[in-house]
């Protein structure tokens, strides 16, 4: 019988630098996952590799062994030494090593909680295995099963409900204001990172015209040109502010670059409809003061990190109803692993030929009545003496090694093929 | 008769009861739930109306009673037909326990009909009063709108996205909904004055009668209209819009019971007690 085996480091184990020098890429790992599945004791085996970890999970008839050569040809591949690895490397069998790829594909175990990349990246990394036909009976119902719980994670926990970054939370918030973004004009005003990918973010929310207010101007007719918008100066931003619904500004000034006043006199010409401005800058460029205004919201850096705060924490509480889900699932596949056993297959499918034999004896001699007692019995001898024969081959054949370690997929096939697993 | 209002009051309920539910566990089969519960409760108390339409011959507004059986007639289907267009749930924990509330208050007071003079059961006075009650059940969803909409607008300001902020829409579609409740529901009331002013031309002889309830109809009539041309002229929208909603029902409520408890007037016996 294999037992499955997990062994790798992720991001809580090893530092970046580690990670990096252990990342395989996807040309890399054919050709890994081929030289694995060659090593000693090494049956089915699937290679993940992400940026936050990377990680091997296989299926092996002598845990020690297979664990150890590994190991060697990891640091033979990567030329790296062993003792650099091996304090970082965590290694899980059995029903551990089972709960862990279940949370990691739910993403329990990611850095963010919740994050969604990783489910794709475990399906890639499946797919890269079945490419090579490392992964078997057991590595495949195992995988299933992964995304079958990573998927019920999703959608029956609010684990990735809320933004959990600057931008997203940005746009969020700008949804709960105006409902649909769709056709809502926008104003940058200066330039960073952040500011940018907000508003990558709201273009992909089919936003109306984009407007771009640098200090110089070259700079926002640059920016602009990427967002497919139009360049404005520094001046006409208070013009601007009567047609515009939302505002990401992001400046070095060390002032104030929009301030009550302006806001309230647009007001009037905008018909009160709301506005809501991003302040990523620090020291801040809205005046706080705007916000309160009627139908106009402000939020700056620190407000937004606050709602981050408060959904992560959320999707820590919703974390909890996750393990619960990975808890069952174990539990499922436990019973299934259980079952592929020899010895639980062959009792199951003499069970299900007695039950069918029982059953047709029985409606057969309802219809012969002129039959006596000893006629009767004589029949039922016969059945179970077919039964015995009829059993006899399969039985040695699932018991004795004559399979020559294919024998997970014999029983496999044998359950299938009568149909064991109701 | 006794037994539909129960049925009503049961299905308003555990309509309200799956509409919490929703507002916690937030499972959109509750949502469903809730909302065919109250269709449920609706054709019941639709069959509560007719059944005293067939008894009496006429529209069944001749005692607090029968009039409380329609205002929750009117709250129901508003918002059953609102819902089909604007889909919003959270609502329902609004209505339902509404509807379920005017409904047992109904159930309480005395069925005994009022001595009805000087009544001509013609056409216009039930167009009368079913656009009368009809807009007004567009008041109470546009004062509820108002009221999430200041809820959810304090979660914004405040920045503090508790329990309401991930429940409640988002502000521009309360603001429209509001709207919209405000626009159908100030038609109705126009329609049903207009035809109030035709039945009394055609039963008392004269338009106009200085009569409590025509008056204050008359104050509310102005308080919608001064908010819709607000809007329209100085675009008042957001928050003002949604305590104005909030005012105007207040007031509209005056209007309902107020005027007939308080004070007197030939509308005075439909809601004896």
């Amino acid at each position: 019988m294999f037992d499955i085996v997990l062994l790798g480091l992720n991001h809580k184990t090893a530092p970046v630098e580690l990670r990096e020098l252990l990342a395989f890429s996807k040309e890399e790992a054919l050709t890994v996952l081929q030289n694995l599945q060659k090593c000693t004791d090494v049956n089915e085996v699937i290679l993940i590799s992400t940026c936050n970890r990377v990680e091997v999970l296989l299926t092996t008839s002598n845990i020690i062994n297979a664990v150890d050569s590994v190991k060697t040809y990891i640091s033979e591949f990567k030329k790296i030494p062993i003792s650099k690895f091996e304090a970082a490397l965590y290694v899980y069998d059995g029903e551990e090593a089972v709960r862990h790829i279940f949370r990691v594909a739910s993403s329990l175990d990611s850095m963010m909680i919740g994050e969604p990349q990783i489910l794709g990246q475990i399906k890639n990394a499946y797919l890269t295995a079945t490419l090579k036909k490392t992964s078997g009976v057991i590595l495949n119902r195992l995988l299933h099963k992964t995304f079958f719980v990573a998927k019920r994670v999703r959608t029956e926990t609010g684990i990735g409900d809320h933004a959990v970054s600057i931008s997203y939370a940005a746009i969020e918030l700008a949804r709960k204001i105006f409902g649909n973004l769709e056709g809502k004009k926008v104003l940058l005003v200066g330039a960073g990172e952040m500011a940018e990918l907000a508003v990558e973010h709201l273009i992909r929310n089919k936003v109306g015209e984009i407007f771009v207010a640098n200090r110089t101007f070259e700079r926002g007719v640059e920016l602009s040109n990427r967002f497919k918008g139009s360049a404005i100066r520094i001046e006409e931003i208070p013009d601007c502010l009567k047609v515009v619904d939302i505002i990401i500004s992001s400046t070095g000034s060390p002032n104030f670059v929009i301030v009550r006043e302006q806001v309230k006199g647009v007001m009037r010409s905008r018909r009160n409809r709301p506005i809501f401005f991003i302040d990523i800058a620090v020291p801040r460029d809205i005046d706080p003061d705007i916000n309160r205004l009627n139908n106009s919201y402000v939020y700056d850096i620190d407000d937004l990190k606050g709602v981050i705060e408060e959904n992560i924490k959320d999707r820590d509480k919703e974390s909890i109803k996750g393990e619960r889900i990975v808890d069952e699932a174990v539990i499922s596949f436990r019973k299934w692993y259980e079952s592929l056993g020899a010895v639980p297959t062959i009792v199951a499918l003499r069970n299900k030929i007695d039950t069918i034999a029982k059953t047709e004896v029985e409606k057969t001699l309802q219809s012969l009545n002129h039959l006596v007692d000893n006629d009767r019995e004589a029949i039922c001898r016969m059945t179970n003496s077919l039964i015995n024969k009829i059993m006899h081959d399969p039985t040695l054949f699932l018991k004795n090694n004559e399979c020559h370690g294919a024998r997970v997929t014999y029983i496999d096939l044998t359950r299938k093929l009568f149909k064991l697993d109701d | 008769m006794e037994i539909v209002i129960i049925f009503t009051i049961f299905f308003y309920l555990m309509s309200t009861a799956g509409y919490f539910a929703y507002l916690f566990l937030q499972k959109n089969y509750l949502n469903r739930v809730g909302y065919f519960l109250l269709i449920a409760g609706f054709l019941c108390n639709s069959a509560a109306i007719f059944y005293g339409f067939l008894k009496f011959g006429h529209i069944p507004v001749h005692n607090l009673h029968e009039t409380l059986i329609l205002v929750g007639w009117s709250i129901a289907g508003v918002f059953i037909i609102f819902q089909y267009k604007f889909n919003l749930r959270i609502l329902g924990v609004y209505v339902a326990p509404l509807a379920a509330i005017v409904m047992v208050f109904a159930s309480q007071v005395s069925s005994e009909p009022a001595q009805i003079k000087n009544i001509v059961n013609n056409f216009w006075l039930v167009f009368h009063i079913i656009s009368i009650f009809i807009g007004e059940a567009f008041f109470i969803l546009a004062g509820g709108l108002g009221f999430m909409y200041l809820v959810q607008e304090h979660t914004i300001k405040a920045k503090k996205h508790g329990f309401f902020f991930r429940r409640l829409p988002s502000l521009e579609l309360l603001d429209t909904a509001g709207y919209t409740c405000i626009v159908v529901g100030f038609t109705m009331l126009t329609i049903g004055l207009a035809t109030g002013l035709v039945y009394a031309k055609m039963v008392w002889g004269k338009f106009w009668g200085w009569d409590p309830k025509e008056v204050w109809s008359c104050i509310t009539w102005l308080l919608y209209a001064a908010l819709l041309h607000e809007r329209l002229a100085a675009g008042w929208r957001g928050r003002k819009a949604a305590i104005m909603a909030i005012v105007g029902l207040a007031v509209l409520l005056f209007t309902f019971f107020g005027v007939n408890f308080l004070l007197k007037g030939h509308h005075g016996e439909f809601t004896s007690l």
